[in-house]
């Protein structure tokens, strides 16, 4: 054997116990392990999470039902119809509100154009993020399920609540599903509106 | 009153399984967590306090889950050599001595021929890998059983020349025997050389990184037991450890003293000195799969026959002359 | 005495069913079930290093090519075909050379000297089993094949060392394929050439 191959071989087992050595120091680096679901990582204050719709402080709803939100979703992911407000029982401060109002979280992409849309400040993100659920249907939140319940401070927009956001905000799957399990959800709903609305346009 | 012989047998070899089967629970749990460590995770903890309790979870998905045999297997051969590896891997453990044998309590069976027996018991492992991987009656697993009879073959020759050297210095091939001759000077010190080639096919032996060429995974899926599932893919796997197990136990027997305290610290039992010593290799094994990547297989076969097997013939024969001219 | 009857029949059982088995393997698992039966036939007569060695030589080494063989020849999982029936053709010399064999087995057990019952060493799981000075220990056999079979021994290992080189010879003159960095130019070359052909 020449001494040139020793001399590389010999290099080759010094790269091995080095390596051993690198190894063996990282068992004692902290580590930057987050244990998930007992202890949560405080988000950005603006983090793009689940949809939320606002309320002004007398409880009224902010959406007025512009569909603005829905034709800047880059994602087709927001249906809208609105309606009049009747004289006698206003919903929204404005003209008009809205009757419908659904998020399809699975095609959004969570980018926020809707909120910049949004001429009342109706619809903002929040940091929720765990949405996770077992049916493709529960993933269409409407109304029922994004507009915020009057006591959780109304009024404000999630990062300027008082005490900031939480960084557990509790699962969204806690809140109440808007799917009847025995039902099911009727997942043509929207494509027939979005039918209908095609169809309108082409007549016009 | 006297205790029949085989009641006494019968009872050593029920409390060694237990044992035997407990630490490659642990055995394992221990592989994920240090390997975590070493990567920057903290490993299982869910089940359990620390994870704990991981292994029986482990267990019980093993046991619940579906038992596949394909169509293409043969299914009597295909059930039986998960089994022929446990077994060989389990049998060793008759032999192993885990304390002074003047008491006769820490060894089933003390075998004149000790290490001889250890040799040809797991050199019967092998079939339940080649027969399991051919048995499949597919591609992947039948590289891989092709691939794990040839490394077996080749570093068993290099291992057993390795374990010569300790032979000639002591005298014996008694295992109990050998560990009596490593009171002054553990054989990790004259057998340098011989330890270092042992501990390497050891890790060839055991099919583990960076000579797990059997199961490598980015060309073969998991080798040999691509096709096993559920309880049979398990008793492969307890094989593995139990296998690991073993070489550490017999470096520990032929390089590191045994039951022999270091030091003169004879006021802890040899026992723990002889579990300590096991489970330092036992860790040494996964270190080394935290650290090394897999070799090509050609390095692997021409690392096998053209130095490691050279090198142990050297080492025999220098300490043949040197015992010989020493007298 | 029931361990040997035991063990007689295992190895009977499993040598026939060694040649009668229709499938490769079914006969290399009967075949180490054999041998494996025959090393504890071996250990119960305190031939504990022929024991051992007939594990590790026969069932560890050859038998572990014998499963290399089917394997690579993918010809176990189809049955032997059968051929022209040749037993009766078989028969008579094979019965003959059984007779033979088991005349001669029955003059020398009648014409051997009787064992004396002290020196026959009896085995257990427990305690030494063929230490030094009784028939078949480690150090006797070693010591027998360095003295008295000295020659017999090294005729042997030149024998298998002509193998060996014959062996060499035969088979090892093809070089290795060693990816090599000229080699995979030499492919993409290839490659090229024959994408510029029309891609053949």
């Amino acid at each position: 054997m020449q001494s040139s191959t020793i001399k590389k071989n010999l290099y080759n087992v010094g790269a091995i116990l080095k390596g051993l050595s690198i190894t063996f120091g990282y068992m004692f680096r902290k580590r930057p392990t987050i244990q998930y679901p007992s202890v949560k990582k405080q988000h950005a204050p603006r983090f793009h999470g689940l949809h939320e719709l606002r309320r002004y402080g007398d409880g009224q709803e902010r959406c007025i039902g512009c569909e603005l939100c829905s034709s800047a979703c880059p994602a087709n992911a927001i249906t809208v119809i609105g309606a009049e407000n009747a004289p006698g029982d206003r919903v929204s401060p404005g003209e008009r509100h809205a009757a419908r109002y659904e998020i399809d979280e699975l095609r959004c992409i969570f980018c926020g154009m809707c909120e910049e849309a949004c001429p009342t400040d109706a619809i903002v993100l929040t940091p929720r993020f765990e949405m996770a659920d077992y049916r493709r249907g529960s993933f269409i939140y409407d109304k029922d399920r994004l507009l915020v319940p009057i006591d959780a401070g109304v009024g404000a927009a999630p990062d300027e609540r008082p005490g900031g956001i939480p960084g557990d905000l509790g699962r969204v799957a806690d809140i109440k599903s808007t799917t009847d399990v025995a039902e099911g959800y009727s997942a043509t709903w929207r494509g027939e509106i979005l039918k209908t609305q095609r169809r309108g346009l082409a007549s016009q | 009153m006297m205790v029949p012989l085989w009641l006494i047998v019968l009872v050593k070899s029920a409390v060694l399984l237990l044992v035997v089967v407990t630490t490659f629970a642990y055995a394992m749990l221990a592989e994920r967590k240090v390997l975590g460590w070493m990567q920057l995770r903290p490993g299982p903890n869910r089940v359990g306090p620390w994870g704990l309790m991981q292994p029986a979870a482990d267990a019980a998905k093993l046991m619940l889950k579906e038992d596949l045999t394909p169509k293409t297997a043969d299914p009597l051969i295909y059930r039986l050599a998960p089994f022929i590896s446990l077994l060989t891997a389990f049998s060793v453990y008759a032999i192993i001595p885990f304390g002074s044998s003047s008491s006769g309590t820490w060894a089933i069976g003390n075998v004149n021929a000790g290490i001889l027996l250890i040799l040809a018991i797991t050199s019967i492992g092998v079939y339940g890998i080649s027969l399991g991987g051919w048995a499949s009656g597919s591609k992947y697993p039948l590289l891989g059983s092709v691939r794990a009879t040839a490394q077996m073959i080749s570093y068993e020759l290099a291992m057993s020349l390795s374990f010569i050297g300790v032979l000639i210095l002591a005298g014996t091939t008694s295992l109990d025997g050998i560990v009596n001759a490593q009171v002054r000077w553990w054989f990790f010190v004259p057998q340098f050389f011989g330890c270092i080639i042992y501990i390497i096919t050891a890790v060839a032996e055991t099919n583990r990184t960076p000579f797990d060429l059997v199961e490598a995974e980015t060309e073969l899926v998991a080798g040999f037991h691509t096709e096993y599932s559920g309880l049979r893919f398990g008793l492969f796997f307890i094989a593995e450890y139990v296998n690991m197990l073993t070489v550490s136990c017999i470096a520990t027997l032929l390089f590191f003293g045994g039951w022999n305290a270091p030091l003169g610290l004879t006021l802890i039992p040899g026992v723990v000195w002889f579990v300590a010593k096991v489970a330092m290799f036992m860790f040494f094994y996964m270190w080394l799969r935290a650290t090394l990547p897999r070799l090509r297989y050609d390095r692997l076969m021409a690392f096998g026959w053209k130095v490691l097997l050279p090198l142990a013939t050297l080492n025999l024969v220098v300490t043949a002359i040197v015992v010989a001219f020493r007298g | 005495m029931i361990a040997f009857w035991v063990l007689g029949a295992i190895v009977v059982a499993s040598a026939v069913w060694t040649i009668a088995a229709k499938k490769p393997v079914y006969s290399v698992v009967a075949l180490l079930v054999n041998f494996a039966t025959l090393a504890v036939l071996y250990v119960t007569l305190s031939a504990e290093f022929l024991a051992v060695m007939q594990i590790i030589v026969y069932s560890g080494a050859i038998l572990v090519l014998f499963v290399f063989v089917i394997a690579l020849l993918s010809s176990g999982v189809a049955p032997f075909s059968a051929g022209p029936n040749r037993m009766p053709n078989a028969a008579a010399p094979a019965i003959i050379i059984v007779l033979t064999a088991l005349g001669f087995l029955a003059y020398a057990a009648m014409h051997a000297p009787a064992v004396a019952p002290g020196s026959v060493h009896t085995t257990s799981a427990i305690g030494p089993v063929g230490a030094a000075g009784i028939f078949g220990s480690v150090a006797d056999f070693g010591k027998a094949l360095f003295t008295v079979q000295l020659l017999p021994f090294e005729i042997t290992a030149l024998i298998l060392m002509v193998a060996v080189i014959g062996v060499v010879a035969l088979a090892g003159d093809q070089r290795p394929y060693v990816p090599t960095r000229k080699h995979a130019l030499e492919v993409e070359r290839d490659v090229r050439e024959a994408i510029l052909r029309g891609g053949e």
